[in-house]
């Protein structure tokens, strides 16, 4: 069940410190995502020719897009609900009649929302260097949905287990950040030996990158229809796993 | 007049194997002014915690005004205001989000929202620091912000885990005036507290725990009336080298100019005051050696004042 006005306070207070926080929350990728247009883009990639009919800057936009929607997703949620256990403000939540529902749906919903702003932020940035193809816009932005869902609700999994700010950027710096370069960010798979392209399938980061590409330029390494299955069913595995623990109140009470 | 909050048989064994809650048994009637009083480590947070959902109950029946913690868990907090002993606030947020925030949670639209958050920061003095951060507030004010994050939204059931912990003299006092209007008014009031002479001022109605077991329960006045005697501190205007023998009192010499005296249930202060006469003492002063309610704790407890606070 959810209780419609606690889910809207839930997302307005994420908001509220998205923006609160915006140096750290929507500047940095900004400024990040100008260089990588700058060094990969221009310098780099002027050198290396068309790539899928396209040329380097505009191949690389789209992974671009999505690694920092991914990142952004994940790092908000977790951040967001781990300082609320730190600080015991998610008592707050845990006294009042808000379902597990509510409260999972407005903090992933936060960083949903997050990991849109920044993605528009990468489009305006890529904009200002190359022409920003869209080829298929809906197909884009369900992939984009449905990502940004599935590493909320991954970000709010970790921020159910840790018990220090560390245990916060473990997954992000170590699985998350090296899955996202090897999803075919800057490459297209093609470009592997047949040995990596086989182990590069399973990374499932390569399908959701790979539907956001043909969203926009309509060319895809692998079936977008894969990874749009791929992001819907790791979201409902993912969304029932951090029901169930809520529910039992796993981190939160004793 | 109905129940406000009726446990039965509740029972709490933490991982560590501690039984914490040994199948307590408790009924506070709506309108009350409840206290629970216990040492540290009685089972008060944890009692509280079950209650307010942030602790699972082993076993046993939580029921607020006729919810089951188990079956309807969203009626049965939506009734309940908690303002729990250490501060709980995200610390950037200013202090009328966060019981606007709150009142969302609860329920109550955005708009709202703003205007009962108002009147409770109104009647709680906080008004004027409604755009503060709450890590600027003062260690009162974060306790009086605790307490309007818990009526915003209307509660029918406060429940107030040691709220003058800490707290000065004049705030306190404060504190105690406006929980007993808010108790007139019709809220049901569930306090522990470490103040004895809080209990005593304040409430209808006590239970003394202990060690995961309630003790007694019984209205303050009837538990009063179980005092079977008292101890007196007495300061006289000459220099004593012993203690007087009294006839009837146990007279103990404490320091050259004060004595101590034990005062029994059939013996008064009269009596006493005769009897210092006839010994050609004159008494300058007089106190309790403890708050009446201390020592009635001490007696059920068995233990030290130390204990408790």
């Amino acid at each position: 069940m959810i209780n419609w006005v606690a889910l809207k306070t839930i997302v307005r207070k994420e908001c509220v410190r998205i923006f609160r926080i915006w140096p750290q929350t929507l500047l940095p990728p900004a400024i990040t995502m100008s260089l990588y247009f700058v060094i990969f883009g221009h310098v780099i990639g002027s050198r290396i020719g068309l790539v899928d009919g396209y040329n380097y800057i505009q191949f690389i936009a789209p992974g671009l897009v999505m690694m920092t929607v991914i990142l952004n997703a994940y790092a908000n949620v977790s951040a967001s609900f781990f300082s609320a256990k730190f600080t015991h403000s998610v008592q707050e939540l845990m006294v009042a009649p808000v379902s597990e529902w509510t409260i999972l749906l407005g903090y992933t919903l936060g960083g949903v929302i997050r990991g849109l702003m920044v993605g528009a932020v990468v489009m305006v940035v890529a904009s200002l260097f190359t022409h920003v193809p869209i080829q298929h816009f809906f197909s884009m932005l369900v992939i984009l949905l449905i990502s940004a869902w599935l590493f909320s609700l991954a970000g709010f999994f970790n921020a159910l287990f840790a018990n220090t700010f560390d245990d916060i950027s473990i997954i992000p710096n170590f699985v998350l950040t090296p899955l996202t370069y090897l999803g075919g960010v800057f490459y297209s798979i093609q470009a592997l030996p047949p040995a990596w392209q086989i182990v590069a399938h399973f990374n499932p980061i390569l399908y959701l990158m790979n539907g956001f590409r043909y969203g926009m330029l309509g060319v895809a390494d692998v079936s977008p229809w894969v990874g749009l299955s791929i992001s819907i069913g790791a979201s409902v595995f993912f969304a029932m796993l951090c029901y169930g623990l809520l529910k039992r109140g796993k981190g939160l009470r004793t | 007049m109905s129940q406000a909050l009726t446990i039965e048989n509740l029972v709490k064994v933490y991982q560590s194997g501690k039984m914490a809650l040994k199948g307590i048994n408790l009924s506070i009637a709506e309108g009350d002014f409840f206290a629970l009083l216990g040492p540290n480590g009685a089972g008060k947070s944890t009692f509280i915690g079950i209650v307010s959902s942030l602790v699972t109950k082993t076993s046993g029946s939580v029921r607020v005004f006729g919810h089951s913690i188990d079956d309807d868990i969203l009626k049965a907090k939506q009734l309940i205001g908690i303002v729990p002993q250490e501060f709980n606030f995200n610390i950037f947020m200013k202090t009328l989000d966060i019981v606007v925030t709150q009142a969302g949670y609860y329920g109550v639209p955005y708009r709202q929202a703003k205007e009962q958050a108002e009147a409770c920061l109104q009647q709680l003095g906080l008004w004027e620091k409604r755009n503060d951060v709450v890590r600027s507030l003062s260690g009162g004010m974060k306790r009086r912000l605790m307490i309007a994050r818990a009526l915003v939204h209307q509660p029918k059931l406060l429940i107030l885990d040691e709220p003058t912990a800490g707290v000065d003299i004049e705030l306190r006092r404060s504190l105690w005036v406006y929980l007993e209007k808010l108790n007139q008014q019709g809220l049901t009031v569930l306090l522990t507290t470490h103040y004895l002479e809080e209990v005593e001022i304040l409430c209808k109605n006590v239970a003394i725990i202990d060690n995961g077991e309630i003790l007694v329960e019984k209205s303050v006045h009837s538990l009063l009336g179980d005092l079977t005697g008292e101890t007196l501190i007495l300061d006289v205007d000459s220099i004593l080298l012993e203690a007087p023998k009294l006839e009837h009192f146990a007279c103990r010499l404490i320091s050259p100019d004060s004595l101590e005296v034990d005062l029994l249930e059939h013996q008064t202060v009269n009596d006493l005051f005769q009897a210092l006469d006839a010994a050609g003492i004159r008494i300058l002063s007089l106190r309790n050696k403890f708050n009446r309610l201390e020592e009635l704790f001490i007696r059920l407890t068995g233990h030290t004042v130390e204990d408790i606070t």
